[in-house]
């Protein structure tokens, strides 16, 4: 038993910074991409031929079924045997778009299904056409429903995003696993990186109620 | 796609996969075990207990799930906690699923109408006996989905512990990805063995809620 | 009749909702075996009232006797807990919307209390339920699951329910006020089979007819405190505040 000495968790800071910023950079973009593929995805699901939507519904099936871990592997590790090489950084993010993009779009296509049919109606009679009533009419009033489930997503998608740290993107899991080899002392890294992430989530749960009120104010 | 290379693998897969299963059931009931108890903190009546629960659930769903596997398993032996890898494995991944699994009873026991207690209490039933005969069972209908939600990410989530050398499904997979150059088949394979446990609970779970949660 | 005791006693009930005073010092006292119907506009306080004589809200002052026991005695937590229970025994509770259980068959509804708080055996019990919903005119609903029951049969099952209890004393809370209208006339007719038979009752209710037929003597409850009681014929022939006949006349016009 070693005890404990948090004293020399400082002087790492600067490392452990970077790895917080990466932590920050990578899961806002794949929080982005992730609802931009989720729409994209909900809408091929409800309305595209047959052709496309099949193949995503079973991608989506597949997606669902199984761990970001393992899907982070095939991206990273497997298609880079088959002639795909995609650096780490891009791999992370992603595979962490793709995860999240299908919780995502069930999401949305349960709440693009839950409007009622009269909006359609109503925009078809003003001379919509079926894919302009869908994106214009019906897209933005299923965000806004729902605004609290995707919300939900993305604050299990800033914790998971810890998990790219195994295919070796710098951030702040790899962060402190590096200052870990070097200084033995895993429970005091992983505690101040536990902490921070405790901390940029505390940070994502304001960000979100001021969304959800905004939203609920613009009824 | 090597139908040849499938074949060989598949019995190490096999195996690999019933360590996730056995992994999955022990957290599952370190979990639930751990749930009940935070539930029971969360709707006490004493303050300090209501805090305790309160923040078990904030501090265990605010952190990743990976920090507190890498926490119990690499940092637990300097404060005198040594495990092996599935132990300390399965006793992460309980005790972080217990967080949400307590909301979930919670939000139970919170749905079963008011009235329900206080007719209890107006019979003459105390405290502990009323959520012990009225309540829970009326509660523990309402919580088979919301569990059953909770037990998926579960067996999903085990896939972590890949990562502290528990020879499980991921872990098997990530090293035949590596020497044998097939991706596609190993993901393949793994995908199969994934889907069959995460779709057959969620088959389970639709059953069990349609079963008891459809009458009332 | 003769012991004089009141059943229920309430001395200088008081009770908040944060800065509001919902009960403003109320006495009022209810005989063995009397009738009494409280009523008054919605927020006057008349269902915290009842409530707190099994003391479902707990009083900020005053106190509430049943049948010389105090309710409201100053214990220890645990020691609260058992004689509160036992005071609940002894006074039975109906309420607006029957809060029957739904996982529990009639009879269990009602065998419940009977089996696990006065250790009844289980034969027995089943024939007290039997007997209670013959009362109430629902024998032959003693397997029915309450969601397949009308508001009215819920209604008739919770009355067994508390009277299989035997309790001293039975609370009505707007028993008939969530049930569609060709459905309270059953429920009313048990209350007053109850009371031909002499059960002490404190009915709270909006129904002054059913009021002006039943009870002995009629409260009349306004912002938290009591403007006016006597017996039916004085207080609706003849009251005397201004504040009774506005009130009145508002609900026997409309």
């Amino acid at each position: 038993m070693q005890g404990l000495d948090f004293s020399i968790v400082p002087e790492y800071w600067p490392l452990i910074g970077k790895g917080l910023w990466w932590t920050v950079v990578i899961s806002a973009t794949s929080a982005v991409l992730s609802v931009v593929a989720g729409i994209g995805f909900a809408l091929l699901v409800l309305y595209a031929p047959p052709v496309l939507r099949y193949p995503v519904r079973a991608f989506m099936w597949l997606f669902m079924g199984t761990p970001l871990l393992l899907q982070l592997f095939l991206i990273y590790f497997g298609l880079v045997q088959v002639g795909i090489d995609i650096p780490a950084l891009w791999s992370g993010i992603i595979g962490l778009s793709l995860h999240f993009a299908v919780y995502n779009a069930d999401i949305f296509r349960a709440g693009i299904a839950s409007l009622d049919k009269g909006q359609t109606e109503a925009a078809r009679s003003l001379g919509f056409g079926a894919w302009r009533t869908r994106v214009y009419i019906l897209v933005p009033q299923a965000l806004r429903n729902t605004v609290p489930a995707i919300g939900n997503m993305m604050i299990a998608l800033l914790k998971e995003s810890s998990i790219v740290s195994m295919i070796g993107i710098a951030e702040l899991v790899h962060s402190a696993q590096l200052v870990i080899s070097e200084t033995y002392r895993p429970f005091e890294f992983y505690l101040t990186a536990a902490a921070l992430y405790y901390v940029l989530n505390l940070v994502l749960e304001a960000i979100l109620r001021g969304i959800e009120r905004k939203v609920e104010l613009s009824r | 796609m090597d139908i040849a290379l499938i074949g060989r693998i598949f019995p190490v897969f096999v195996q690999a996969a019933w360590t996730t299963v056995e992994l999955s059931l022990l957290s599952l009931a370190i979990g639930l075990a751990m749930a009940a108890l935070v539930a029971t903190l969360r709707l006490s009546h004493v303050t300090a207990l209501r805090f305790i629960g309160a923040a078990y659930v904030s501090v265990f769903r605010g952190t990743p799930a990976l920090i507190q596997i890498f926490l119990l398993y690499f940092g637990g032996p300097q404060i005198g906690i040594q495990l092996e890898p599935f132990a300390a494995g399965a006793i992460a991944l309980g005790l972080n699923i217990a967080a949400y699994m307590a909301e979930s009873i919670r939000g139970g026991v919170r749905s079963v109408d008011r009235g329900q207690m206080e007719a209890a209490r107006s019979l003459g039933f105390g405290e502990g006996q009323s959520m012990r005969w009225i309540v829970l069972p009326q509660a523990a209908k309402l919580m088979i989905r919301p569990l059953g939600v909770n037990a998926v990410a579960l067996v999903k989530g085990t896939a972590l512990v890949a990562t502290i050398s528990v020879v499980e499904l991921t872990y098997t997979a990530q090293r035949f990805i590596g020497s044998t150059y097939k991706p596609f088949e190993i993901f393949a394979v793994t995908a199969v063995l994934y889907m069959i446990m995460v779709y057959g609970l969620t088959v389970v779970i639709d059953r069990l809620d349609r079963a008891y949660a459809g009458e009332a | 009749m003769n012991d004089i005791r009141p059943m229920i006693e309430v001395r200088g009930a008081q009770k908040f909702f944060g800065p509001l005073e919902v009960l403003k010092g109320i006495d009022f006292s209810v005989a063995r075996g009397q009738i009494v119907a409280v009523i008054g506009p919605s927020g006057s306080g008349k269902s915290t009232l009842l409530r707190s004589l099994n003391h479902l809200e707990t009083l900020d002052g005053g106190e509430v006797w049943l049948d010389g026991v105090k309710v409201n005695q100053t214990l220890g937590r645990r020691a609260f807990e058992r004689h509160i229970n036992g005071v609940r025994q002894q006074m039975g509770m109906v309420f607006q919307h029957f809060n029957l259980f739904p996982h529990l068959s009639v009879s269990e509804n009602i065998t419940i209390a009977p089996i696990r708080l006065k250790g009844m055996a289980r034969a027995e019990a089943r024939a007290l339920a039997l007997k209670m919903l013959d009362k109430v005119g629902l024998a032959d609903k003693i397997d029915a699951v309450p969601a397949r029951l009308s508001g009215g049969q819920k209604q008739r099952v919770a009355i067994a329910r508390a009277l299989a209890m035997q309790p001293k004393v039975m609370l009505f809370d707007e028993a008939t006020s969530a049930l569609d209208p060709e459905l309270v006339d059953e429920v009313n007719l048990v209350m007053k089979q109850l009371a031909g038979e002499h059960m002490t009752m404190v009915i709270v209710t909006h129904e002054m007819r059913f009021a002006a037929e039943v009870a002995d003597r009629v409260i009349f409850m306004a912002d938290g405190a009591v403007v006016e009681e006597g017996s039916p014929a004085e207080l609706f022939r003849n009251p005397k505040q201004e504040r009774t006949r506005s009130f009145l006349k508002k609900f026997l016009n409309g």
